[in-house]
């Protein structure tokens, strides 16, 4: 499909409904930036997924994607926005990534509240990888934050932010064997799968 | 905790939210904190069976009963209660329209599904609702711009529940939902606005763009595709992963209300100093309205019940106390109307009954004070 401009081929496409009407966008990349199209932007998930049944087409054709625990297809998530159970997460993990990125502003890990007692349970403690990715979500959050800071001109409240980053990347730094331990950590989860 | 067999009684007359006290009250009517929570091992609401749902809400209730979770709390099967008595739990924001409906996710009304609610009394502050979209959907609210509060009593009661139950938690996603729009913190931290002058000097158009632009919903009252009678607007994070509580709340409460209530007030200010006569006129007459109507109906009433509380708090309107507006912007909604008149009432009925219960709250228009309870 071509995009507007009638010059390339459409990559990004939007489904948007203003004002009850339904508005469909096909456009290239150059015409997306200079529609101040920002992919990252929370779209509701609904929309994403309309969106997404236009973009990938055939991508996942051949096999249906189901959840070994409840059943539930990938196919029906779309239909519903709903997931089946907890384990449609892993099942369905490499699909909803993207999705979870773009309704949560970039978010892709989990920062904040733990449950004590999954925590415990899981008996390993604190599993180095997970820190370390929260640690990096973290620091872009900041990041972002340290930007609005700068620009509302709060240098106070921006030489706080800008600590509290430094103090971050420094534990970081901290835990040398990162690549090592990310890759350990992928063998532990997978053999916890099969 | 009770239980009662008979029909519940609306609590206090003045619900939390509509109190009309509290940091920036003359914008912010409430601020509310959600946390979706679905237990491990289990399947979500939608795609559990009706045994399943049963099992969880039995687990459910039974933990919200042992937790200590308020001094004293209600728990009310759902399934078993009057239709009027879910509509008049909605109208008081104690539940959703959904689960006042019983409507599964995706699918029809099926009014019977085993579905309850526990709810503090009597300061309602505290809600937690079993069976809705996730299996636990627990709710603060407080009058004013309090997400603080809100949030401190929402996260001690959450440790509470949990300590007894396994949550479904995923080392990457965090606490795992029905839909990926709450996955993570599962928190949704929002609030109640009244915004009548954005309303009428037209910028309440550039206040919902930029709240789109900073992810963030901004709807009606009652939540999604709710209208915004009475200019109230709810608003709220839309991102739940990749940012923690403390950041969602510092964002709201310290950031995003706080300029849209500086938009509604600069508004208010200028619609006073420059559309006085225009502001006074169209308040008064909306007072003059409902002091003398004889049929009204409920969005007739919201909106210029909305007008008076504008000319209350600008104090335009002396001889009423915002806590009576306030009060009657709940209770000429149809459950409420019907409950204190104690009987169910045909939409025509409930038109004069409406106009009838506004005139005998507002008064002839004496500097009288407003009585006391229903
Ligand atoms: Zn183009
Ligand atoms: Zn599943």
């Amino acid at each position: 499909m071509l995009c507007e401009c009638g010059e390339r081929e459409a990559t990004v496409h939007e489904v948007i409904i203003k004002n009850g009407k339904k508005v469909e966008k096909h456009l290239c990349e150059v015409c997306a930036k200079n529609q101040g199209f920002d992919p990252k932007a929370g779209v509701p998930i609904s929309q994403l997924i309309s969106s997404f049944v236009l973009s990938s087409p055939g991508a996942k054709q051949g096999k249906a994607l189901v959840c070994p625990t409840c059943q539930t297809t990938y196919d029906s998530f779309k239909q519903s926005g709903l997931l089946g159970c907890p384990d449609c997460y892993d099942a369905f993990e490499d699909e909803l990534s993207p999705l979870l990125e773009r309704s949560h502003e970039g978010g892709t890990h989990h920062v904040g509240k733990q449950p004590k007692r999954a925590t415990a349970k899981r008996g390993r403690g604190v599993d180095p990888v997970m820190e370390a990715r929260k640690r990096a979500e973290q620091i872009k959050q900041l990041r972002h934050q340290l930007d609005t800071a700068l620009a509302g001109e709060q240098y106070e409240k921006a030489a706080g932010i800008r600590d509290e980053i430094r103090e971050l990347s420094e534990s970081d730094e901290a835990s040398e064997e990162l690549s090592e331990g990310e890759r350990n950590g992928e063998e532990s989860r997978e053999d916890q799968a099969s | 905790m009770t239980e009662p067999g008979q029909p519940i009684k609306i609590f206090n007359a003045r619900t939390e939210w509509l109190r009309g006290e509290g940091l920036s009250c003359d914008v912010v009517l409430s601020s509310r904190v959600r946390l979706a929570r679905n237990l491990a091992g289990l399947p979500f609401v939608a795609q559990a069976t009706r045994t399943d749902r049963r099992h969880i809400l039995d687990l459910c209730r039974a933990r919200l009963v042992g937790a200590g979770l308020a001094k004293q709390l209600m728990w009310l099967n759902l399934h078993d209660a009057p239709p009027i008595d879910r509509a008049v739990l909605a109208e008081r924001h104690l539940i959703s329209k959904q689960l006042a409906r019983g409507v599964l996710p995706g699918r029809d009304a099926a009014p019977d599904e085993p579905r309850g609610v526990a709810i503090s009394i009597p300061d309602e502050r505290l809600s937690v609702m079993v069976n809705e979209e996730d299996h636990l959907r627990l709710q603060t609210i407080r009058t004013g711009l309090d997400l603080r509060g809100c949030f401190e009593q929402i996260d001690a009661a959450d440790d509470s529940i949990e300590a007894g139950l396994d949550y479904a938690f995923h080392p990457r996603f965090g606490y795992l939902t029905a839909c990926p729009t709450n996955v993570g913190t599962g928190a949704r931290f929002s609030v109640m606005l009244h915004l009548p002058a954005l309303r009428m000097t037209g910028e309440i158009d550039k206040v919902k763009n930029a709240a789109e632009d900073m992810s963030l919903a901004i709807r009606g009252s009652h939540g999604e595709g709710s209208q915004n009678t009475g200019d109230i607007f709810q608003i709220s994070n839309q991102t739940t992963l990749g940012k923690s509580e403390d950041v969602l709340l510092a964002e709201m409460q310290d950031e995003i209300v706080p300029r849209v209530v500086e938009y509604e007030r600069r508004a208010r200010t200028m619609l006073l100093e420059r559309r006085r006569t225009i502001l006074e006129d169209k308040i008064h007459r909306a007072l003059g309205v409902l002091r003398g109507a004889r049929l009204m109906t409920v969005d007739e009433a919201m909106t210029l019940l909305s007008q008076v509380r504008l000319g209350v708090v600008l104090g335009l309107i002396e001889d009423l106390p915002q806590q009576t507006v306030n009060h009657l912007l709940l209770i000429v909604q149809p459950a409420h109307l019907q409950r204190i008149a104690n009987k169910e009432m045909p939409q025509g009925a409930r038109r004069i009954a409406r106009a009838d219960l506004i005139r005998e709250r507002l008064g002839p228009g004496t500097n009288e004070t407003p009585r006391n309870g229903q």
